[in-house]
């Protein structure tokens, strides 16, 4: 009886030992598959003899596989893209300092551009690039270039706001007839710059009150895709968003499943700015030639046109290319007129938002 | 013959070379009874953890450069007291909910005629596999009310109990049913005799597998942002994300840091304080199996099955749900789901080679020669596992592309950052089957004549096997499903299964595109779950596995 147990053991450790083993072999045989995946992907080769060149990229990673392939195709320089969240990656490059990979960083908005060009991280670019889209849409010191925009707006549910109710200030959210019917965001990189807009037009006091009136107020979701779901599902009345993310939702859902609206905020009030997504050549690039053809390719007529078409519903900044035809014009929306320089980096309102409680 | 022999072994063995290398107070130091270390393994050991313990070093040496003049205003804020509450009463929850449900279960499994016990017992490892954003993914985007307190800890003990469950199931297959029939005969009623002996006898195993929840809890993040429920890892990610401010980031990790120093201090006070005579290993019997009454067998039945429903078969049927009826089509993969599986297969697996390898000199040590020194060198490696992956990555990034640039975004930087992540779970894994391994069957080996290489070669590893196939499943698992830090540090242009899905599923709303890849996750990972299952829950007898995973957790 126990050489019967020894044995059905020793069967089990043997079984146990060649099971381990296959696993290894078959983990290491698909390996070769993804590991070819990879060299081809960040080979140096690139085609046509272009070079090669890394994009580190917040936008979204469908429009930049679009562009990135419609650069390829038209200048046979390879391109390998690094995805995260924007401002992560903004972390990354800060840790990297001067020893960074990257030849090109893209994000969806200024701020991180602007803490970038502080610590001296970004190169100039020539003033054929920059020329390219309007002044107000780039870096002031010309270290980075505009390449789309979105507004800031409020989602609303009809059947538990008439439009009639909404308020005519984002200042309005704060008070208390506003409390349990509003959604914010205060985390997702889209808000801050929103905050960084209030303290730059009505002061940092004004800012804090209205923040403390909002955490009152307001629930605190993770980002702004669950503010504008849970609006439309009629969880909160009216939720703080970037306009792009209701006509993205509207796209998911079908407009049978859209129960909410987007609303602008009138009189370029401050609770309806330009959120501007840039893109820069980094001054540690040992590609900069080929990372400054790839800016330019993002301004250029192509790759705006490649931007209006998609599904994004960003507004390009080139001027004559016309944005997707389901976006309410610029000019009608008629935001906030805000320098990138009074949105600023996020700093002073991260640290109010923290002082108010709601991060 | 064999006086003749001994010394040669010795000398062979390298012991002599001790004096030598070791100055005097160290030796004593490392020393205990006067029984000396040997220096390969202690120096080995001590580069190991040395190495393990790199990134965190960097994040305190980050914090400190900074200054208090900064780091103050991040750590005194009325905030910091709600993420300190909010951290302490999730950790207390989940801990005692994942006790509890691990325990019962385990003992259904292991010591009741429970139907279909065997099945049940691979289910009931599964959930482990589920990585916590899929998790929390699928419960929110169905009942939007799962959120806050309650659905962080809903959440994360479905994910987590299978680490209390394993090694319980094990030490209940272990214990000596002696003592059960002995209380019995004394008049205890079942349920004393459960409580006061049973559980009892387990109580090392169940603190360890606390450990591991308690800390493994700490680093999460995806959930908990999910759930909007604010804990130390979601404000690090802000400081990260909002401020630009990697130096907030590692200020609040080091209050992490000191969480789970205290964490394993109380670990080890309460095992001292409730040590108990472990059963001689030689003479157990086989235990009879608790018949389950027809009154409780169909609520112990209904109990199990609602546990598997809940922490696999919902998200399962949620990912196969949008599979079938996602619109998000219109989003091109930047690689293939083929090419993904392939490069999270290798990554993850050479990371559970590594921690496979490396945990074996670490399990050595403090197993074959147990003392303060050793003890603290393998309990310091359980830090890292309540560190958030992205403050570990960007810990790296830092060194490797300034100071190992040849490294930075290779393969290899990725699966030294798993290694790093996910050696604690390896290294359980491994000290369980050091310790079962006698070194008497060794010391036969060589008294017979056969050369130290070739008893290592057929004696040792054929012992350790399964130990090393059981953390090599642990890791694997645990690295399969890894998404912060292979964001950080994956090559540019290379997606894994995780960051694919990250892609998908927070970029955007895009469920009906993010579910193959998290299907993906879970299929993949089910074959080394039912690996580590057949470790931690053998069948066949009383294998060499189970019973001293009671003895490496004590």
């Amino acid at each position: 009886m126990g050489s019967s147990s020894h044995d059905q053991a020793a069967r089990k450790l043997r079984w146990l030992v060649i099971s381990a083993g296959a696993v290894i072999s078959a983990s290491l045989l698909a390996a070769c598959g993804g590991a070819s995946a990879g060299t081809s992907a960040s080979g140096g080769t690139g085609g046509s003899g272009g070079g090669t060149i890394t994009l580190y990229s917040g936008q979204h990673p469908q429009l930049t596989a679009a562009i990135v392939s419609a650069f390829e195709k038209q200048t046979g320089i390879h391109v390998n893209v690094r995805t995260d969240d924007g401002i992560v990656l903004a972390d990354q490059i800060l840790q990297e300092g001067s020893h960074s990979p990257a030849d090109v960083y893209l994000t969806e908005n200024s701020p991180e551009l602007m803490l970038l060009t502080q610590r001296h991280l970004l190169e100039t670019l020539p003033a054929a690039i920059t020329s390219q889209t309007p002044a107000k849409d780039n870096s002031p010191t010309g270290n980075w270039v505009g390449i789309s925009v979105r507004v800031s707006a409020l989602a609303y549910n009809p059947s538990l706001i008439s439009a009639s109710q909404l308020p005519a200030s984002i200042l309005d959210l704060a008070q208390p007839k506003w409390k349990g019917k509003v959604a914010i965001a205060p985390t997702d990189s889209d808000f801050v710059p929103l905050v960084g807009a209030v303290i730059a037009a009505y002061g940092q006091q004004a800012a804090l009150n209205w923040l403390r009136g909002l955490k009152a107020n307001a629930a605190a979701d993770a980002d702004i895709e669950t503010v504008v779901a849970a609006v439309n599902k009629g969880q909160d009345a009216v939720g703080v968003i970037n306009q792009y993310y209701w006509y993205r939702l509207q796209q998911e859902l079908g407009t049978a499943n859209t129960h909410s609206k987007v609303y602008y905020f009138p009189d370029k009030n401050v609770g309806g700015i330009e959120n501007i997504s840039g893109a820069a050549v980094l001054a540690s690039s040992s590609h900069k030639a080929a990372a400054e053809k790839f800016v330019s390719f993002l301004v250029s007529a192509k790759a705006q046109q490649i931007l209006a078409a998609g599904d994004t519903f960003e507004y390009p900044v080139r001027p004559g290319v016309a944005p997707n035809s389901e976006l309410t014009p610029l000019t009608q929306v008629n935001p906030a007129v805000l320098s990138v320089v009074g949105l600023g980096n996020d700093i002073p309102a991260a640290s109010l938002l923290q002082q108010a409680g709601l991060t | 013959m064999a006086g003749v022999e001994a010394p040669t072994l010795h000398r062979l063995a390298g012991r002599p070379a001790d004096d030598a290398v070791w100055p005097a107070p160290l030796r004593r130091f490392l020393s205990r009874r006067g029984r000396r270390v040997p220096w390969l393994l202690a120096s080995l050991t001590v580069l190991i953890v040395a190495g393990l313990l790199s990134p965190l070093a960097l994040v305190v040496i980050q914090a400190v450069q900074t200054g208090w003049s900064q780091l103050w205003p991040v750590l005194d804020r009325a905030f910091v007291v709600t993420l300190l509450w909010n951290t302490v009463r999730l950790a207390l929850l989940v801990t005692a909910a994942c006790a509890v449900i691990g325990t019962v279960a385990a003992w259904l499994t292991e010591r009741t005629t429970l139907p279909g016990r065997r099945v049940w017992s691979v289910l009931l490892i599964v959930p482990l596999v589920v990585p916590d954003f899929v998790l929390s993914w699928a419960w929110s985007s169905v009942f939007p009310s799962v959120q806050g307190y309650f659905g962080a800890a809903l959440v994360m003990v479905l994910h987590l109990y299978p680490l209390v469950y394993l090694p319980m199931t094990a030490a209940f297959r272990a214990a000596d049913p002696g003592q059960e029939e002995a209380a019995r005969s004394l008049g205890l009623s079942r349920l004393a005799v459960w409580l006061r002996i049973s559980v009892r006898q387990a109580r090392a195993v169940l603190l360890g597998g606390c450990l591991l929840v308690c800390l493994s809890l700490m680093a999460y993040y995806g959930a908990f942002e999910d759930l909007h429920y604010q804990t130390f890892t979601t404000a690090i990610f802000g400081e990260l994300q909002i401020q630009f401010n990697p130096a907030g980031a590692s200020a609040l990790s080091l209050v992490l840091v000191v969480l789970s120093v205290l964490v394993l201090g109380g670990e080890t006070a309460f095992r001292e304080r409730g040590r108990l005579q472990r059963p001689g290993s030689m003479a157990q019997r086989a235990q009879q199996p608790v018949p389950l009454s027809r009154r409780t067998r169909l609520p112990a039945l209904a109990g199990v099955a609602l546990l598997v429903g809940l922490a696999l078969g919902f998200p399962v049927a949620i990912v196969c749900y949008w599979m079938a009826v996602g619109v998000s089509s219109t989003l091109p993969a930047a690689v293939s789901l083929g090419a993904a599986i392939g490069s999270t297969a290798l990554y993850s697996a050479l990371g559970a080679l590594a921690s496979t390898l490396l945990a074996l000199p670490v399990a050595l040590l403090a197993a074959r020669h147990p003392g303060r020194w050793s003890r603290a060198m393998e309990r310091s490696t359980f830090i890292t596992q309540a560190i958030p992956g992205v403050v570990i990555g960007l810990a790296l990034v830092f060194l490797a592309s300034r100071y190992l640039g040849f490294l930075y975004q290779s393969p290899e930087l990725l699966v030294a950052s798993y290694t790093m992540m996910f050696f604690p779970l390896g290294l359980v894994a491994v000290t369980a089957s050091v310790l079962r391994a006698s070194p008497r069957l060794e010391e036969a080996g060589r008294a017979l004549g056969r050369a130290p290489w070739a008893v290592r070669l057929t004696v040792t590893l054929p012992l350790l096997a399964p130990g090393l196939a059981a953390a090599f499943c642990f890791v694997f698992l645990s690295a399969a499903t890894e998404l912060t830090a292979t964001l950080l540090l994956v090559p540019t242009g290379v997606q894994t299964l995780a960051t694919q899905f990250w892609t998908y599923a927070e970029q955007g709303v895009s469920f009906g595109a993010a579910a193959p890849y998290a299907a993906a996750m879970i299929v993949m990972s089910a074959v080394p779950a039912y690996l580590l299952g057949q470790f931690f829950d053998r069948r066949s007898g009383r294998g060499p596995a189970g019973a001293s995973v009671m003895e490496a957790m004590s």
